[in-house]
């Protein structure tokens, strides 16, 4: 008998071959990564090289066609060694490519996708400005038309690999106010006028973040991905494929909390006894594992649905919560049964502590989740 | 040239051993490819392929004896790149090294292999015999424990080195022969084909399979056959009697004094 409705053998060896990449090449370092605040670049190569980076992108660009189980597997096993840094940097390009791959021409997806899934490039997805993240129909950033290009002008921030990015795609305002005058165009990294500053943020610490500067940007009127003015359905389909593996890598954190408790609690004698003999932390256990399996049942289900096609937008928003939420509560018990020990850095659940609120604030703020789902369910 | 590899599945190493009725249990166990098995793959594609070019100077099929229904070990080998597989269909639990050697030897006669790739032991067992019993059988040359595999060409032979203990002992068997692989066979520079340049540098350890190469593998042809085929009588001339969970540990003490300590060692452990 199947022991999952949804992972097959192949889902199973394609995770082995995942785990073993991570034991080999991420998890020795990771805590040095963190405290250097980066990665190696070389990290890209060597994830492109097993084709990680191109699981679930078009075969005819160097990737591998996968369904959403491949994806969140993948997802779930880079973040085992506990730090969503190196999945949001690593991955950057999960949010930034499907635009081209999803709408852009031919000549586009041909000249950039195939070197970043090889990872010689690094991707990047500019959407939030300083003046707002999630009223993306608002953005100000303006892209002018000039002769057989546009001018760039405003900026961006809290950008993921903002400050590494070889290709960025960004959402500009070529027309009127509100949705109907937004469109993407892929910028290159090395554009005169583009200009960089990094931030130093609460988690994340290896993942690199920027506010960059766009001031009198020339970029190519063929970098314009898809039809001038029709950004707007593309960057919302995009979050709704982001929030799904954002509420993936909260479980994930989540459930590496629990099985750091459980080592621990184990281990740590307290009084003459282990911890994990004593009620108060067995129940604890049991609640962080509670929580754990209905929103993994949760994210599952949607992960079918939307490899079947379907749009479940209001039930994706009121995953994303119950992810994050979960990870929240994960975290704050895994430090609390750690005690001492989960207050000290290189611990995972202290890293993963920190990096509660991005995942409760990126991709959509909880508020912003609950709005969506309201309006979506009619109300 | 025809390169047979033969791969094993093995319980869960990092699993927790379960005993039931004076045996291990593998009823609910998650069965992995072998280790070694796959150090032996490694050193076959490194054998068989240009590195620079990919192109195959040589053809890998993996073998493995195993029930049919659970073959799934073969496609993580062939997803790392193996041409082909061959399954013997039977209870590997049930056999013997030697039964297992006959089916092995048979299937490297019926494909008329020129050399047979083994890892020196299947993790469960430990019983390093097989790669020595089939050379026996079929009476080939071969060299065990190999830590770097060099094919002369000109020669028609392999030139392994292996790790004995006052050095590093080179052997030259010629083809057709019998390698069995160690752990050092997968180091960056260990295999040499004399296609790909001697000082490319691999990356260390077996190669990990990509999502394609998972995809391609359950295209790859994989033939099932019985021991039957192979003219061998599957069975076992060895019977296991019991197979227990060591004693539990009893308790340490905490003594108050040096004066104490040797007191107990001397009355207690009686080992003074």
């Amino acid at each position: 008998m199947p022991a999952s409705l949804f992972y097959t053998d192949e889902h199973e060896a394609f995770r082995t071959q995942v785990r073993k990449f991570v034991e080999r090449e991420i998890s020795p370092h990771i805590e040095a990564w963190e405290e250097a605040g980066a990665f190696p670049r070389e990290l890209y190569a060597k994830a492109g090289e097993v084709g990680l980076l191109g699981v679930g992108f078009p075969e005819a660009y160097g990737g591998t066609e996968a369904d959403g189980f491949h994806k969140l597997l993948l997802t779930e096993e880079l973040c085992r060694p506990g730090s969503g840094g190196i999945v949001a940097g690593l991955m950057s390009h999960g949010i930034g490519l499907p635009p081209i791959t999803n709408m852009g021409s031919d000549a586009l997806k041909e000249e950039y996708v195939p070197s970043i899934l090889r990872g010689e490039k690094i991707c990047a997805l500019a959407v939030t400005e300083p003046s707002g993240g999630s009223d993306v129909a608002n953005l100000r950033t303006t892209a002018r038309r000039d002769g057989d290009h546009y001018i760039v002008d405003g900026s961006k921030t809290f950008i993921t690999s903002g400050m590494r990015a070889d290709v960025i795609t960004v959402a500009v305002r070529t027309g009127g106010e509100g949705m109907g005058g937004i469109s993407m165009l892929v910028i290159d990294g090395d554009t005169p006028g583009l200009t960089r500053t990094p931030l130093k943020k609460m988690g994340w610490w290896c993942s690199d973040t920027a506010t960059l500067y766009f001031d009198g940007c020339r970029v190519r009127a063929e970098n314009l991905i898809g039809q001038e003015n029709e950004g707007f359905r593309g960057i919302m389909q995009n979050f709704n494929n982001e929030r799904l593996m954002l509420a993936g890598m909260a479980i994930a954190s989540a459930q590496v909390c629990l099985d750091e408790a459980i080592a621990y609690a184990r281990d740590r004698e307290t009084f003459g006894r282990p911890l994990i003999k004593r009620q108060v932390i067995r129940h604890k256990l049991v609640d962080m594992a509670q929580r754990i399996q209905s929103a993994r049942a949760a994210l599952e289900l949607l992960t079918w649905r939307v490899d079947q096609g379907q749009w479940p937008i209001a039930e994706v928003c009121m995953l994303k919560n119950t992810a994050t939420q979960c990870m929240e509560h994960c975290a704050k018990e895994a430090v609390q049964i750690l005690g001492g020990a989960g207050y000290i850095r290189g611990v995972k659940v202290e890293r993963i502590y920190r990096e509660t609120k991005v995942l409760a604030i990126g991709g959509g703020a909880e508020e912003i989740m609950k709005e969506l789902a309201a309006r979506q369910m009619g109300l | 040239m025809k390169i047979l590899v033969t791969v094993k599945r093995i319980p869960d190493p990092d699993a927790s051993v379960k005993f039931a009725n004076g045996a291990v249990d593998t009823s609910s166990a998650k069965w992995v490819p072998n280790e070694f098995d796959q150090y032996a793959v490694e050193t076959a594609l490194r054998l068989a392929e240009d590195a620079k070019s990919k192109k195959r100077h040589a053809e890998i099929v993996v073998c493995s004896v195993c029930p049919a229904a659970q073959r799934q070990h073969i496609t993580t080998f062939l997803a790392m790149g193996a041409d082909r597989g061959v399954v013997v269909d039977a209870d590997d639990t049930a056999l013997d090294s030697q039964a297992v050697a006959k089916l092995i030897a048979g299937v490297f006669k019926k494909e008329g292999a020129d050399l047979l790739v083994c890892g020196k032991l299947s993790q469960d067992t430990e019983g390093n015999e097989v790669g020595q019993r089939v050379a026996g059988l079929l009476d080939l040359p071969i060299a065990s424990f190999a830590g770097g595999v060099t094919w002369d060409q000109d020669g028609k032979a392999m030139v392994v080195s292996r790790e004995v203990d006052d050095g590093v002992e080179t052997k030259k068997v010629p083809l057709p022969s019998v390698i069995t692989c160690d752990l050092r066979v997968v180091l960056p520079q260990s295999v040499k084909n004399g296609v790909t340049p001697d000082d490319y540098t691999y990356n260390e350890g077996p190669r990990l399979a990509s999502l394609r190469g998972i995809t391609m593998a359950k295209r790859k042809k994989v033939e099932q056959l019985k021991p039957a085929d192979l003219d061998v009588e599957a069975g076992s001339a060895i019977s296991n009697t019991g197979v227990n969970p060591p004693p539990a540990r009893a308790a340490g003490q905490i003594v108050e004094s040096v004066e104490q300590l040797v007191e107990k060692l001397a009355t207690e452990a009686k080992v003074l």
